[in-house]
């Protein structure tokens, strides 16, 4: 698995296919023999993330790679970016529409979720340019 | 509690994943909120919710959540069934609300998440 990257682009709006990218990463997660219990965490994190540029962004693209010991996802996304990170982390806070909401998100449930499932996560983002999201998680727990 | 036990129970219908009905099933979640049910550690459990849509399945796929019923008397699409299919996750049908469901199984031992 050493080096492997996995590419996916991703397009705002586009509902009928949110979480195809992640459906994708979790099989190959699954044929790699990664714990059951990691796989979970990490295509949570990642479905959020990826509902996340559907929903809020014009369109997004999902690099995941993976070494011996971990993957890395970066999910960059072209879109209104986020004025206040903090808000944005704060659990019940969501600037998202109503057709998101029948989707069944928009809670502002994401981030803090994303964030409690992997190792490390770095938000960078510019209001009017876009949000680059870069996701950790090791293959095997640290103590 | 087997689906095919909460099936009995309910009269629900069943309409994929005929295979898979002898499945443990130890709790029970009801939600509208797909955030919610990403939030959850358990993965044996049933998810009710009145979220006909592609996302519920897709939920239950991240979620290892191998048992979802629609309850209200939804209908799901041709779409959500393919991919219920493809992952080996049970639909059920319900035709009442998911009050009366949550009450039924509750009181034949399903547990609940929290």
């Amino acid at each position: 698995m050493s080096g492997t990257i996995l590419t996916y682009h991703v397009d705002g709006g586009d509902f009928s296919n949110a979480g195809n990218a992640s459906s994708n990463i979790k099989k190959y997660l699954k044929q790699l023999n990664v714990d059951p219990q990691i796989i979970k965490r990490i295509v949570v994190a990642l479905y959020e993330a990826e509902v996340n540029i559907v929903a809020h962004a014009f369109e997004g693209d999902i690099t995941a790679t993976l070494s011996p010991t971990d993957i890395s996802i970066v999910l960059a996304d072209k879109g209104p970016g986020i004025k206040d990170i903090g808000l944005a982390m704060t659990e019940g806070y969501s600037t998202a529409s109503q057709k998101v909401r029948e989707m069944g998100f928009g809670a502002g449930m994401g981030l803090p979720n994303i964030k409690r499932n992997v190792d490390e996560m770095n938000i960078e983002t510019a209001v009017g340019k876009g949000t680059t999201l870069t996701l950790k998680v090791f293959f095997v727990p640290k103590s | 509690m087997k689906i095919r036990e909460l099936i009995e129970v309910l009269h629900c219908e069943v309409v994929c994943g005929t295979d898979f009905l002898d499945t443990e099933i130890n709790f029970g979640f009801a939600s509208d909120l797909m955030s919610d049910v990403l939030t959850l550690q358990q993965s044996n459990l049933l998810l009710l919710t009145g979220l006909s849509n592609l996302q519920s399945i897709r939920t239950a796929e991240m979620a290892d959540i191998k048992c979802i019923m629609l309850v209200r008397d939804k209908h799901p699409s041709e779409e959500m069934i393919e991919l219920a299919n493809d992952n080996d996750i049970v639909i059920l049908r319900y035709s009442s609300s998911m009050f009366k469901a949550c009450g039924i199984l509750y009181n034949a031992g399903l547990k609940p998440v929290y």
